[in-house]
C-alpha cells in the first residue's frame, strides 16, 4: 500500500513538451484513473511513475520517499502493459514466478544450467511456486499454469499479467489501457473484476484509459489530461455534474454533451446565433461564450401545446433505439449546422423529419466563458422578463 | 456450382497452368533433368570428350571414401564449417546486440559490418593475401614491429585453413548481424519494460529472460544458413591458396572443380557432387525441422 | 552515479564496436592506401598508410590498361541483369499462380519448388557444363546465365508476398473485367515492388561476386565478370605489382559497394528476407 505523490512533473522530447506541471497525489488504496485523448501525455506520466522514463523535471515521491533515482523494480511498483507483455516463451506459472525469482536469487543463481547447483534455490523455489498458486487460485487461472501464453484466450492472458503484477504484492499498481485489447463484452466484464479486485487488495491503482466509461465506472477519483496538463481531478460525479472546461465537459458522458456558441448581451443573457436567448449569465456582454447541455436535461414537448411555447424548435433527424431508451437527433433550423442530442425514454410514434418542440432546464446548463472555462452558470433569480419575452418571440 | 463459378474455376486451371510452364520448362531443363543425368553420371566413369563410357556401379563413390585427397578434402571442409560457424553467428549476434542498442550510429556500424558482404569477395580475397604476405603485408610488419616475427599465414600448413577460416567469418558477420537485427527488432519492447519493472535490470539478465531465449529462433535459422554458406567454401581457396600448401586446406567443393573441370573426371566429380548434395540436404532438413518450430511463439 | 555508469557501458560498447569495425575496415583501407602506393613504398612493408609519393594515377592506369576492367564490370552488368530480367518474369507469374490460381498439382509444384531452394549451382554444374558444351555455347553471356534463370528463390519469396495480398481486390479486379495478366502486372505486381527490389538485390549482389560458375564456362577473357576477371588479372600480374593490383581490386568492388550505400535499406532488406523462409 502507498501514496504516489507527484511534484510538478514535466516532460519533453527535444523542445516537444508532453507534460507540464502536473500535480497530483494519489491516496494510499485509491483507484485514480488517468483519463484523456491519446496524444495527451497519460501513457507518459504512467511510465514515469513505473520509472521507465525518466521525467525532464518535478519529484515522485512513493510513500513519502523520493524514488526519482530508483529503477523501476525498486519503486514497489507494477504494471500491467495495454499487450500484456507476457513472455512468450516461458509458461504462466513461470511468467508469475519471474518477479519473485528475480528479487529472491541471486544472478548465478539464475544462470542456465549453473542454477542447478545451487542449494539455495532449491530452498527457495518451493516457496515461490506457492506464492504463485496462490495468486492463480485469486484469478482462477490455476488450471492455465502450464500453457504458454500463445495459447491463452485475451481474458486468459490479461488474468495472467495480472497476476504477474499481483505476485510482487506491490504497493502500487500501474495499469496502461490493460482492457483496450479486450472484445467489447469481456471489456465491461473485466471492468468490475478490476473493481472488485482492487476493493479486495486494497491497493493503490493507477489506471490509464482513453475510454471515459472506464474512468466513470472504476475509479474513485479520475484525472481529466489533455496537451499534457491535468484539465480536472475529481470524484467521477465531479467530473460529470460540474466540468471544470468545454474540453472536460465534452469528453465525459456519452453521448456527448450539446454545446451551442452563444455570445452575451445586456444582463449577462446569453442569445444563440439566431438571436434567441437562452438563459442568464454572470458574463460581461459583448463576450462569447458556449452553452452545454445535456442530452438528459433535455426534453420533448408534447406537440401542439400553445400554452407552454417551446424554446427550441427542432426537425427529428433520426431516432436511435437503444432498449431501454432513446437517443433523438434533431436538427435546429434556425441555427444551420448545428444539433441536439436528447435522450428519452422512448420516441414515441415520431418519424424523420417531423418538427417537435425542445426545452431544456436553465438550471442545469453549463456555461462557459470566451476560453472554454466553466462560470457560474444562471442567476438563480427567477427569470427576467426578457427572457420570458425572448421565449415567447421564439415560439 | 453455378455455371459463371465454373468458368472461373476454368479460367483459373488455364491460366495457372500457363503461368506456371515457363518456370517449370526451366526448372526442368536447369534443375530437374541435370540433377537426373548427375544422378547417372554418378555411376558411370564417364570422362569428357572420351568415346566409350561405361557403367561402373558405386565403385565411384568407393573410390571416393579411399580418395585421400577426398577425405582430406572433406575432412578440411568440416573442420572449416567448425571454426567459421561458431565465429560468424556468436560475434554476428554480439556484434547485432551491440548495435541493436545504438540510435545514431546505428546505421554507421551497419554499413562497416555490412561492407564485406556486397565488396566481391574475390578482390578482397586478393588483397588479403596481400594483407597477409609473410614480407610485405602489414600483419605481418605489424607483428614484426610488436618483437613477435613472421606468420606464414598461408603457406604454413597448420596456418592456411584457420586464415581462410578467418577471413570466412569476416565475410559473413555482417550478413548475420543483420539476420540478427531483424530478429531483435521484432522482441517487442514491451517485453523489456516488463522485466524491468518485474526486476530484471543487468544486461546479462535482460539477455537471459529475453533476448537469449526470443533469438532462438533466429540463431538456429543463422546456425543453418551459415553452416551452408561455409559447406560451399570455394573462391578464397581458388584465390589463395589452391588447396595448398601440402593439401591442408583442400575442400569439397575445390576438389570437385579440379576433377570436374580441370581433369574432366566426370562420373567421378558427379559421384562427389552426390556427396556434396547429401551434406547439402542434411543442413537443409535440419533447417526445415528449425523453421516448422518457429511458428511455435 | 548511475549516470557515470551509463557513461562507461557506452564507452565499453563503442570500444568492442569500433575494434570489430576496424577489422571488418582492415583490407579495404589498406587497399585503397597501397593502390596509392609506388611499388618501392609497397615492398618497403612499413605500417605507414598514406603514400609519401603519390603513385595513384600511375597503378589505377596501369591497372586500366593491362587488363580490361571496365569491360569485365560491363560483362557482369550484362550477366546479372540478364538473370534477374528473365528470374522476374519467369518467377513473377509462376509464384501468382501459386499463391492465387487454383490448379491442379499445385501443391505438388510448391513442394518441388521449396526442395530445389536447397539445390546450389554446383550440383547441376556438371551436366549443364556438358550440355553447353555439346551445344557449342561454352563462352557465351547465355553460358553464364543458364543455371540461374529459373530462381527458387524468387518464386517462393513472391509466393509468400502476393499469398498474404487481399483476394478481395482481385475479385473486384475480375468483377472489373481485368484478364489475371493485367492482375498481376497492374496491381500485384505494384505492390510487391518492396519485395521485389529486395530480390533483385540479392540476385544481384549474388551473380556480380559469383566466381564458380563463370570460371567453369568462361576461358576468353573478354567474357570474364569481375570476380573472373580479378582472378585472370591477378595470375598475370603475379607479385609484381601490387600497387595496380589493389587499383584493380577497387576499382571491381567500387560499383557493389556505391549501390549498396546508396540503397543501403534494399541490400538490408534482400538479407533479411532469406530469413522469412
Amino acid at each position: 500500500m502507498a501514496r504516489v505523490e507527484l511534484e510538478s512533473i514535466g516532460k519533453s522530447f527535444g523542445d516537444t513538451a508532453v507534460l507540464s506541471g502536473i500535480n497530483l497525489d494519489v491516496e494510499d488504496g485509491e483507484f485514480l484513473t488517468l483519463v484523456g485523448p491519446s496524444g495527451c501525455g497519460k501513457s507518459t506520466l504512467i511510465r514515469i511513475i513505473a520509472g521507465l522514463e525518466p521525467q525532464t523535471s518535478g519529484r515522485i515521491r512513493i510513500d513519502g520517499a523520493p524514488v526519482d533515482d530508483l529503477r523501476p523494480h525498486e519503486r514497489r511498483v507494477a504494471m500491467v502493459f495495454q499487450s500484456y507483455a507476457l513472455y512468450p516463451h516461458l509458461s504462466v506459472f513461470a511468467n508469475m514466478a519471474l518477479p519473485l525469482t528475480m528479487q529472491r536469487l541471486s544472478l548465478w543463481e539464475r544462470l542456465p544450467l549453473l542454477r542447478l547447483l545451487s542449494a539455495r534455490r532449491r530452498r527457495v523455489m518451493p516457496g515461490i511456486a506457492q506464492e504463485v498458486r496462490s495468486v492463480a487460485a485469486q484469478l482462477q487461472i490455476e488450471p492455465l499454469l502450464l500453457r504458454r501464453p500463445a495459447q491463452l484466450s485475451g481474458g486468459q492472458r490479461q488474468r495472467v499479467a495480472l497476476g504477474r503484477a499481483m505476485v510482487r504484492h506491490p504497493g502500487v499498481f500501474l495499469m496502461d489501457e490493460p482492457l483496450s485489447n479486450l472484445d467489447a463484452k469481456l471489456r465491461v466484464h473485466m471492468r468490475s473484476e478490476l473493481t472488485e479486485l482492487h476493493q479486495r487488495l486494497k491497493s493503490t491503482f493507477v489506471y490509464v484509459t482513453h475510454d471515459q466509461v472506464e474512468a466513470m465506472t472504476m475509479s474513485d477519483r479520475v484525472a481529466m489530461m489533455d496537451a499534457g496538463r491535468i484539465l480536472q481531478l475529481g470524484t467521477p460525479a465531479e467530473l460529470y455534474a460540474r466540468p471544470a472546461n468545454v474540453t472536460v465537459a465534452q469528453f465525459i458522458g456519452s453521448p456527448a454533451i450539446n454545446l451551442l456558441p452563444a455570445r452575451i448581451e445586456d444582463g449577462g443573457i446569453a442569445v444563440l446565433a439566431d438571436g434567441s436567448p437562452i438563459l442568464r449569465t454572470l458574463l460581461p456582454p459583448g463576450s462569447t461564450a458556449t452553452i452545454g447541455l445535456r442530452p438528459e436535461t433535455l426534453r420533448l414537448l408534447p406537440p401542439g401545446d400553445p400554452t407552454r411555447p417551446a424554446p427550441f424548435q427542432a426537425r427529428l433527424r433520426r431516432v436511435e433505439n437503444l432498449g431501454a431508451e432513446c437517443m433523438l437527433h434533431v436538427d435546429l433550423p434556425t441555427l444551420p449546422g448545428q444539433g441536439l442530442v436528447i435522450r428519452a425514454a422512448s420516441a414515441g410514434d415520431l418519424t424523420p423529419g417531423t418538427m417537435v418542440g425542445v426545452a431544456y432546464d436553465p438550471a442545469a446548463a453549463h456555461v462557459f466563458d470566451a476560453s472554454g472555462n466553466r462560470v457560474a452558470a444562471v442567476a438563480t433569480a427567477a427569470p427576467a422578463a426578457r427572457l420570458a419575452q425572448a421565449e415567447g418571440r421564439v415560439s | 456450382m453455378t455455371g459463371p463459378g465454373l468458368r472461373q474455376a476454368r479460367i483459373e486451371r488455364h491460366t495457372g497452368l500457363a503461368f506456371i510452364s515457363p518456370a517449370m520448362l526451366l526448372f526442368l531443363l536447369t534443375s530437374l533433368a541435370p540433377l537426373a543425368v548427375l544422378l547417372g553420371l554418378s555411376v558411370t566413369d564417364y570422362e569428357l570428350g572420351a568415346i566409350d563410357t561405361k557403367g561402373v556401379g558405386m565403385a565411384n563413390f568407393a573410390k571416393a571414401f579411399t580418395d585421400p585427397v577426398f577425405r582430406r578434402s572433406l575432412g578440411n571442409t568440416l573442420l572449416y564449417v567448425l571454426i567459421v560457424v561458431p565465429g560468424a553467428v556468436g560475434l554476428g549476434l554480439l556484434i547485432a546486440v551491440l548495435v541493436h542498442g545504438r540510435r545514431r550510429s546505428r546505421g554507421f556500424y551497419e554499413v562497416i559490418y555490412f561492407l564485406p558482404v556486397t565488396s566481391t569477395l574475390i578482390a578482397m580475397a586478393t588483397v588479403w593475401q596481400f594483407l597477409l604476405h609473410p614480407r610485405l603485408g602489414p600483419v605481418n610488419a605489424f607483428l614484426r614491429s610488436l618483437g613477435l616475427g613472421e606468420v606464414a599465414f598461408l603457406s604454413e600448413p597448420a596456418h592456411a585453413l584457420p586464415t581462410l577460416a578467418v577471413i570466412g567469418i569476416w565475410q559473413l558477420l555482417g550478413f548475420n548481424m543483420v539476420l540478427f537485427l531483424a530478429g531483435l527488432s521484432a522482441i517487442p519492447k514491451d517485453l523489456y519494460e516488463a522485466a524491468e519493472v518485474d526486476g530484471c535490470t543487468s544486461a546479462v539478465d535482460r539477455f537471459l529472460t529475453i533476448t537469449w531465449p526470443l533469438l532462438t529462433p533466429t540463431t538456429m535459422f543463422v546456425l543453418v544458413t551459415t553452416s551452408i554458406t561455409a559447406f560451399k567454401i570455394f573462391d578464397t581457396v581458388a584465390v589463395m591458396t589452391r588447396g595448398g600448401p601440402m593439401g591442408s586446406s583442400e575442400v569439397l567443393l575445390y576438389n570437385v572443380y579440379l576433377e570436374g573441370f580441370q581433369y574432366f573426371h566426370m562420373g567421378y566429380a558427379a559421384a562427389l557432387t552426390v556427396v556434396f548434395l547429401a551434406f547439402i540436404l542434411v543442413f537443409s532438413a535440419v533447417q526445415s525441422l528449425v523453421l516448422e518450430r518457429r511458428t511455435h511463439y | 552515479m548511475r549516470a557515470l555508469r551509463h557513461a562507461g557501458s557506452l564507452i565499453l560498447v563503442h570500444g568492442v564496436l569500433l575494434a570489430g569495425a576496424a577489422f571488418m575496415l582492415l583490407p579495404f583501407v589498406w587497399m585503397i592506401a597501397t593502390s596509392l602506393k609506388p611499388p618501392e613504398e609497397v615492398f618497403s612493408a612499413t605500417l605507414q598508410l598514406l603514400p609519401n609519393r603519390f603513385h595513384g594515377a600511375e597503378n589505377y592506369g596501369f591497372a586500366l590498361t593491362q587488363a580490361p576492367l571496365v569491360r569485365f564490370a560491363l560483362n557482369g552488368a550484362i550477366v546479372c541483369l540478364g538473370i534477374l530480367a528473365v528470374q522476374l518474369l519467369v518467377a513473377i507469374p509462376c509464384a501468382y499462380a501459386l499463391a492465387k490460381l487454383r490448379f491442379p498439382g499445385r501443391d505438388a509444384l510448391f513442394l518441388l519448388v521449396l526442395l530445389s531452394l536447397a539445390i546450389p549451382v554446383q550440383v547441376p554444374a556438371l551436366p549443364l557444363y556438358i550440355a553447353l558444351a555439346d551445344l557449342s555455347l561454352l563462352n557465351t553471356y547465355l553460358a553464364m546465365m543458364v543455371p540461374f534463370l529459373f530462381s527458387a528463390f524468387a518464386v517462393f519469396l513472391l509466393r509468400q508476398f502476393f499469398k498474404s495480398y487481399p483476394d478481395d481486390i482481385l475479385q473486384a479486379a475480375r468483377l472489373d473485367g481485368m484478364r489475371e495478366l493485367e492482375i498481376v502486372w497492374r496491381i500485384v505486381v505494384p505492390s510487391a515492388w518492396p519485395a521485389i527490389a529486395a530480390f533483385s538485390v540479392f540476385s544481384v549482389v549474388a551473380h556480380w561476386n559469383d566466381l564458380y560458375w563463370p570460371l567453369i564456362v568462361i576461358t576468353d577473357s573478354a567474357l570474364a565478370t569481375p570476380p573472373l576477371g580479378m582472378m585472370l588479372f591477378a595470375d598475370a600480374e603475379t607479385g609484381s605489382n601490387y600497387g595496380a593490383l589493389m587499383a584493380a581490386a577497387a576499382m571491381l568492388t567500387a560499383p557493389l559497394v556505391v549501390v549498396f550505400l546508396f540503397a543501403r535499406r534494399w541490400f538490408i532488406a534482400g538479407v533479411t528476407m532469406t530469413g522469412v523462409k
